[in-house]
């Protein structure tokens, strides 16, 4: 049902050759992406791969070089924070961007605040434990500058922070890097929350086994260009070759080892 | 035993500090992380009035405080505008010049153009908000920093103050006006200033008494009756005091009440708006502030306008004080008094960090090394020696509570 669901609705997010040159560098190559609704798509890709960029360039953080991004079919120009915002697109940023003198309700509603001239406190408190509830997060104090967080307490904030507004589209960027297994597991079960609602997810995880669990498709990138789209059911060993652009290489070697020295033992007994 | 938990609660970890002594414990605990807060100011205070008072028991007459007073407030209320700069982790050096030019249109437009007083402090001030409008720019625009671009602003300001002051180089002021009286004789009737020694108290106990039953109502952990009955009262009892000990001299001057109210308000806007969140979330972390869709620039440009004005008001009633506005206006140790008195009541030269008490409590200090050491009859040049000592300690304060914060975890 929900694959249907999928299929036939138009995309939210439309991105069709975006590029993206530092000076000498060109971090993002022609990269085309869609995301529709109710789906959640996964970016994977080596350190460096451009993920980040992207991610940049769709919350308005950084202007594309060329390229088009459509959004719910109309085309749209993302040259400012706050404009993503706007529009509907969320997210959580690989460094996370706290205010760390700020305390964790500060951060939440950080430019959304509630009442702009007479700030109302106890209604945002209330809504960040209600938040931070949902993340089943463990955060003593609302009331302590993030200074005083762990860094797996800040990345809770930071995505809390991106559910605040209801969005149409969130982007996570290795948003489990610091979560305990609890956490972790909130936050996959979050996605596919933020999934059924209707929302569009893009996800960047380093973690294949955590990719395949929530992610319809997989879009791998290498070295600033689209390098193969997959669905939940690629294996690792093709997932990996995208990745890092051979069949041969270390990491395939390994798993090819680990296999041979299983089957030898299956032998042996 | 069994109501529901609170929200803010839940968590078994967090002690939860009830009534007075939980609010002792949880200062202490602030103090032991570097979070002194005014305590170092309070201290100095009190060595200061021991020390000079033991010099010449003249500092602590109650006309010579009401003297202090009215010297605070010009130099005040510069400070209170660099608050908005220092901030942003910014800073502006041309405060002092930028008062010296406010004197100076003031008194240019007053006496030699005639033009009614009202409309000429008008356009002191307009004068800062445009200063204050071209630094942001220049920050804005080219990235210029903004001590490079107020050092320059420093000197082109004081080459406008002496071009506007012309080869007179100084213009007196007419003494019987409302203005001169401000800056230098008016002081509340006794009734009015005990009525509004209580204001600051009784302020504190209704935000106290309103917040307590919205907490409440939202099912959250509701501060400590006794400690806020204890704050408000304690609060009224210093003021009254110090305002009955003033009533037995001249009283209290209303260019110090006027201060006051500016400090007041701009610790609303600093802490209960969303304009000082933003200005406090972008002298944190200006790059977290511009994803949160905060306009960076903006900011800028609203708290660069408020320094500079401030310190064009200050120029003003600086030169009510005087009767006068003169090349010396806003020059020699204005522009470091003023950053001085922010950093000494607690606001952080790195940014992100402050409150507009700040200038208030830091003006207290500075006005009465300054006014003691003119008792004692001290030139200037030590006068300028040991004030540079006590800005040194100050930021030497600020630096390690800064770091005794980040090792505690505490930003
Ligand atoms: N602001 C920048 N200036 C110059 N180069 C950058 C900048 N941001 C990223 N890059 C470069 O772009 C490439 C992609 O980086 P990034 O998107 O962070 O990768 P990923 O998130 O996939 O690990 C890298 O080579 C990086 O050095
Ligand atoms: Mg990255």
């Amino acid at each position: 049902m929900p694959a249907e669901a999928v299929g036939d609705s138009a995309p939210i997010l439309k991105l069709s050759g975006v590029t993206k040159v530092f000076g000498a560098v060109t971090a993002l190559d022609g990269i085309d992406l869609e995301v529709r609704r109710g789906e959640v798509v996964a970016l994977v890709g080596d350190n460096g791969a451009g993920k980040s960029t992207l991610v940049k360039i769709l919350s308005g953080v950084h202007s594309k070089t060329s390229g088009t991004i459509e959004f719910n079919g109309a085309e749209v120009s993302i040259d400012t924070p706050g404009r993503a915002i706007d529009l509907g697109i969320a997210t959580v940023f690989q460094d996370l961007a706290l205010c760390e003198n700020l305390d964790v309700v500060a951060n939440l509603f950080l430019g959304q605040e509630v009442n702009a001239w007479r700030l109302n406190e106890v209604e945002m408190e209330v809504r960040a434990w209600k938040l931070l509830g949902e993340l089943a997060a463990r955060i003593p104090s609302v009331r302590e500058p993030i200074a005083s967080l762990s860094g797996g307490q800040r990345q809770t904030v930071a995505i809390c922070r991106s559910l605040l507004l209801d969005p149409e589209i969130i982007m996570l960027d290795e948003p489990t890097a610091a979560l305990g297994v609890a956490q972790t597991a909130e936050v996959l079960n979050l996605v596919e929350r933020v999934r059924d609602r209707g929302h569009g997810v893009i996800l960047i995880s380093h973690n294949m086994e955590d990719v395949r669990a929530v992610a319809d498709r997989i879009v791998v990138l290498r070295l600033g260009r689209n390098n193969g789209t997959f669905g939940p059911e690629a294996t690792q060993e093709e997932l990996v070759a995208a990745i890092t652009g051979a069949t041969d290489n270390s990491v395939s070697r390994r798993a090819g080892k680990r296999q041979d020295e299983t089957t030898a033992a299956g032998e042996a007994r | 035993m069994s109501e529901t938990p609170k929200i803010d609660r839940a968590d078994t970890r967090v002690r939860a500090d009830e009534g007075l002594l939980g609010a002792l414990r949880g200062f202490l605990d602030r103090l032991r992380s570097g979070d002194l807060g005014v305590l170092p100011v309070i201290l100095g205070l009190i060595v200061i009035a021991v020390v000079f008072s033991s010099l010449n028991p003249v500092f602590m007459r109650p006309n010579n405080l009401t003297n202090l007073l009215f010297d605070a407030a010009a130099v005040g209320l510069i400070s209170l505008g660099v608050v908005f700069c220092l901030l942003l982790g910014e800073i502006d050096l041309s405060i002092g010049s930028m008062s010296g030019v406010a004197s100076a249109i003031l008194g240019v437009l007053w006496v030699n153009a005639g033009v009614p007083w009202p409309f000429a402090i008008l356009a002191a001030l307009a004068a800062g908000a445009i200063t204050g409008f071209v630094y942001a720019t220049l920050l804005n625009t080219f990235g210029m920093p903004s001590f490079v671009s107020t050092l320059a602003g420093l000197l082109a300001l004081l080459g406008l103050q002496l071009y506007l002051l012309g080869k007179s180089g100084s213009i007196n002021l007419p003494f019987q006006s409302f203005v001169i009286r401000f800056g230098q004789t008016m002081v509340m009737p006794g009734w009015l200033s005990y009525l509004v020694a209580l204001i600051p108290g009784a302020t504190i106990f209704w935000f106290g008494l309103q917040t307590r039953t919205q907490r409440a109502q939202a099912n959250l952990s509701v501060p400590s009756m006794s400690v806020l009955v204890v704050k408000a009262a304690g609060l009224t009892a210093i003021i009254l005091g110090a305002v009955w000990y003033l009533n037995q001299g001249r009283g209290v001057p209303w260019m110090f009440l006027f201060f006051m109210a500016l400090v007041a308000g701009m610790e609303y806007v600093l802490k209960r708006t969303k304009f000082g969140r933003s200005i406090f979330a972008v002298g944190g972390n200006r790059e977290a502030a511009r994803r949160a869709g905060i306009k960076v620039e903006r900011i800028r440009i609203y708290a660069f306008m408020l320094c500079s004005t401030f310190a064009a008001f200050g120029g003003v009633l600086a030169a009510s004080r005087l009767a006068s506005a003169s090349r010396q206006a806003g020059t020699g140790d204005v522009n470091l008094n003023a950053i001085a008195a922010a950093v000494i009541g607690g606001t952080s030269l790195f940014g992100g960090r402050g409150s507009a008490w700040s200038a208030l409590l830091g003006v207290l200090v500075i006005q009465a090394i300054s006014n003691g050491l003119t008792l004692l009859n001290l030139s200037s040049s030590l006068r300028y020696m040991i004030l540079g000592a006590v800005l040194a300690i100050a930021v030497i304060v600020d630096s390690l509570a800064r770091q005794s914060r980040a090792s505690h975890g505490r930003a």
